[in-house]
């Protein structure tokens, strides 16, 4: 019988459903808390063994790092580093996806206030300017010009390196909306509707969480994003533009489900679950 | 579970007999406690908050 490991920080109700469904299933489920775990690269012997393991530290360098060192145990682990780490850069998930032709918003990047002056006047205002790495829609702002943006950028040159990569994006005037759809494998099971009266729908900034129907299109594209990170279980937010239809805004590689599973009746964590184990009997 | 103390107001807390690592309990006295383990069991700290990195 398969045996699995749960690697996590903070225990939230995602994590505790998901350790539910995964002892229905497996024959033993480890707990890796990783804020009081020693990981090596070079193994020892037995540290850690476990048919299959399923990151979900809500931390992204933990995520990223014990990721790597189990793999080079030989731990399969969903997801994998490489598909943390890439989803995990809104820069590198983007130019990612637009290889694989998965349509996005027009997006630019530039490295400097006038440059990134250039890059807005190209997209026309406003624009919305992200941080290259981020989560729950910190640090998203809307410039809705010129003297906006440069107050922007150069709060943001102080702010270190990483935020001196700007990130500029053409402002989709959605429908008050935007969608999360959550990706097991190939398949699609649930997506909701973020609503919200802000530009910003991130459930964590506010967003109301309502269940949506996952259409062909939709699904064909979240699929397609998910496969084009290398993302085996993610959440991707979808954005739904006017003129240009179904857009991917980013993919998230430890996705939170408990809100999808409150409006849509999903069990996303046995679906989890589920792939998981027959991941591990492979 | 062994009854646990709050680190800042050392009032008990009640914890489940079910909890896990890494869960966190908001305390009346208004301390963030994140319960882990010490070796010999289950304790709590204060938690420390979000991290700049924490999200998906």
């Amino acid at each position: 019988m398969p045996t699995a490991l749960l690697v996590y920080d903070v225990a939230r109700l995602d994590e505790k459903l998901l350790l539910d469904r995964m002892r229905r299933l497996f024959d033993r489920v480890e707990l890796l808390h990783l804020p009081s775990a020693v990981l090596e690269f070079t193994s020892r012997g037995g540290l850690v063994g476990a048919d299959i393991a399923v990151q979900r530290s809500i931390s992204f360098y933990r995520a990223v790092t014990s990721t790597a060192a189990l793999e080079a145990q030989g731990l399969r682990v969903v997801n994998t580093s490489h598909a943390i780490l890439v989803s995990g850069d809104k820069a590198v998930s983007t130019g990612l996806l637009v290889r694989n032709r998965v349509p996005v918003p027009e997006t630019l990047l530039a490295y400097g206030l006038e440059s990134t002056v250039k890059a807005a006047s190209l997209l026309g205002y406003p624009v919305v300017v992200k941080p290259v790495q981020g989560s729950w829609g910190r640090l998203l702002a809307l410039a809705r010009d010129e003297e906006e943006l440069r107050a922007i950028v150069e709060h943001r040159e102080y702010m270190g390196a990483l935020y001196r990569v700007q990130y500029v994006q053409e402002y989709v005037r959605k429908p008050g909306r935007d969608i999360r759809a959550t990706c097991i494998g190939d398949s699609v099971p649930a997506a909701i509707y973020r609503v919200s009266g802000s530009w910003i729908t991130n459930t964590a900034r506010g967003g109301r969480a309502e269940p949506a129907r996952v259409t062909p299109e939709m699904e064909d594209l979240t699929l397609r994003a998910c496969k084009a990170l290398g993302v085996e279980v993610g959440g991707v937010d979808i954005v739904e533009h006017p003129e240009k239809g179904l857009l991917v805004l980013e993919v998230n590689a430890v996705p939170e489900y408990k809100n999808v599973m409150r409006v849509t009746g999903v069990d996303v964590a046995r679906e989890i679950a589920e792939y998981l184990y027959g991941e591990a009997k492979r | 579970m062994p009854q646990l103390r709050c680190p800042v107001c050392g009032l008990p807390v009640e914890v489940p007999d079910d909890a896990l690592p890494g869960e966190l309990y908001e305390h009346e006295c208004g301390a963030t406690l994140e319960l882990y383990e010490t070796g010999n069991g289950l304790s709590l700290r204060v938690f420390e908050g979000l991290e700049e990195d924490w999200g998906e």
